[in-house]
């Protein structure tokens, strides 16, 4: 059998579900023994590659660099999985959306307003993202095939749903494996 | 006292003939989901979650405002009935601002308890992402609205134990929101005693006591309890 191509992805979010997927501890030594890691942030990798069996998407999208990662990744992975709950329900990164023109406001507020020197919002079009008004949960932007929600997914809630994914099997998780905070 | 004899998930059971399908389902052990139920408090049947099948009727009745009858055959748990049960806490969380892992009752609330109880994964609904504010104007108390899934348990504690009907509604659908008084700050309230029975109240993190940060908020709803067993049946043990 083919070693499983697995991927794992960072949006808009703190970057503590990737944290908490470093909490697996040993048992990434396991899983390396049973998939190839071949995307990830805390990999070196530019590119995210053709042909990827299953990717963590942490993060909600945020931006246009969010938004296009998020199709890149729909289209060259078979599973995608929402990551956390910034990618399941927005969670801490959409709370601006209940502001008009949230992207100008919250640049404004955190570039201008409360800055002590240099007051300006960053705006270098090629280089730096473009933020959008409006923050979505992953879903809202591709299909996703499941949910792994939690502020983070702890590391054993992680495990019990990659366990599956290796095993061939639909990660089905239940219970407080679900809960979201 | 009447006695009514019922079936309920198959299961012979007695009621007295003043108890609703919910009193009397969780007397024989079947819980059925509610929100905005509490003990001790007039049901108003706001939340929905509480709907069950009765045989005969395509009608699906809230088992906390239907009287018990004889003979009825109540179902409270099947395919449809859990499928609208996730997809009203799936409107709930999409109408307002509902965000777990920054909110006071982060583990200690009846809406993530329901939403897990459910196995609510996402929402599969648009979020509406609304403008709400955050009352902070009382010297103990707060009212985040953007957590408030207006099940009115604060209005009829407010009113019905404490009796001082500070709370209210005002507006209408989408709009509706709990006020006090004539819609002033709360802190303005002349008539709140400051008792905090609508923090022990509510299910949600959305009134909650000033100086908790998140995950930190606790209740203890056998207060309400206390009082209502106190006043109706002279108990004054705990």
């Amino acid at each position: 059998m083919e070693r499983l191509k697995l991927a794992t992805v960072w949006l808009a979010g703190c970057s503590g579900c990737h944290m908490s997927f470093l909490d697996l501890d040993e048992w990434l030594l396991e899983l390396v023994q049973l998939a190839d890691v071949v995307y990830s942030p805390v990999l070196d990798t530019k590119e995210f590659p053709e042909g990827v069996d299953v990717t963590l998407v942490e993060g909600a999208v945020a931006n246009e660099d969010n938004l296009h990662m998020a199709r890149t990744v729909r289209a060259r992975s078979k599973v995608v999985i929402s990551f956390g709950d910034c990618a399941v329900t927005g969670n801490v990164s959409a709370m601006r959306n209940p502001i008009p023109s949230s992207a100008k406001k919250v640049l404004e507020r955190s570039y201008v307003e409360l800055a002590d020197e240099r007051k300006g919002a960053p705006s270098e079009p090629e280089i730096l993202p473009i933020l959008l008004d409006r923050v979505d949960p992953l879903h809202a932007v591709i299909p996703v095939d499941y949910f792994l929600p939690g502020c983070p997914p702890s590391a054993p809630h992680i495990r019990a749903a990659l366990e599956a994914i290796v095993a061939g099997k639909k990660p089905v998780l239940e219970g407080r494996q679900i809960k979201f905070g | 006292m009447a006695i009514k004899t019922l079936t309920i998930d198959g299961q012979l059971v007695s009621a007295r003939e003043e108890d609703t399908i919910l009193v009397a389902a969780r007397e024989a052990g079947v819980n059925i989901p509610a929100l905005c139920y509490v003990d001790g408090l007039t049901p108003v049947g706001a939340c929905r979650l509480c709907l069950v099948e009765q045989q005969g009727t395509n009608r699906l009745q809230a088992a906390c405002a239907t009287k018990v009858q004889e003979g009825m055959e109540i179902v409270t748990n099947s395919p449809r009935l859990h499928e609208y049960r996730k997809m009203i806490l799936e409107l709930l969380f999409a109408e307002r601002n509902h965000i777990c892992a920054v909110c006071v009752a982060n583990n200690h609330c009846e809406l993530q308890d329901m939403a897990v109880r459910h196995g609510m994964d996402h929402v599969r609904f648009e979020y509406l992402y609304p403008q709400l504010s955050v009352d902070v104007s009382h010297e103990q108390f707060g009212i985040d609205h953007n957590r408030c899934i207006l099940c009115t348990r604060c209005v009829r504690a407010c009113h019905e134990i404490e009796g001082a009907h500070t709370w209210d509604v005002s507006g209408r659908g989408v709009r509706a929101r709990v006020i006090t008084d004539m819609n002033q700050p709360w802190g303005d309230s002349d008539t709140c005693t400051s008792c905090g029975k609508c923090v022990q109240a509510c299910p949600t993190g959305a009134i909650f006591r000033q100086g908790s940060t998140v995950a930190e908020m606790e209740r203890d709803r056998s207060m309400l309890q206390f009082l209502v067993n106190a006043r109706e049946k002279k108990q004054w043990n705990v």
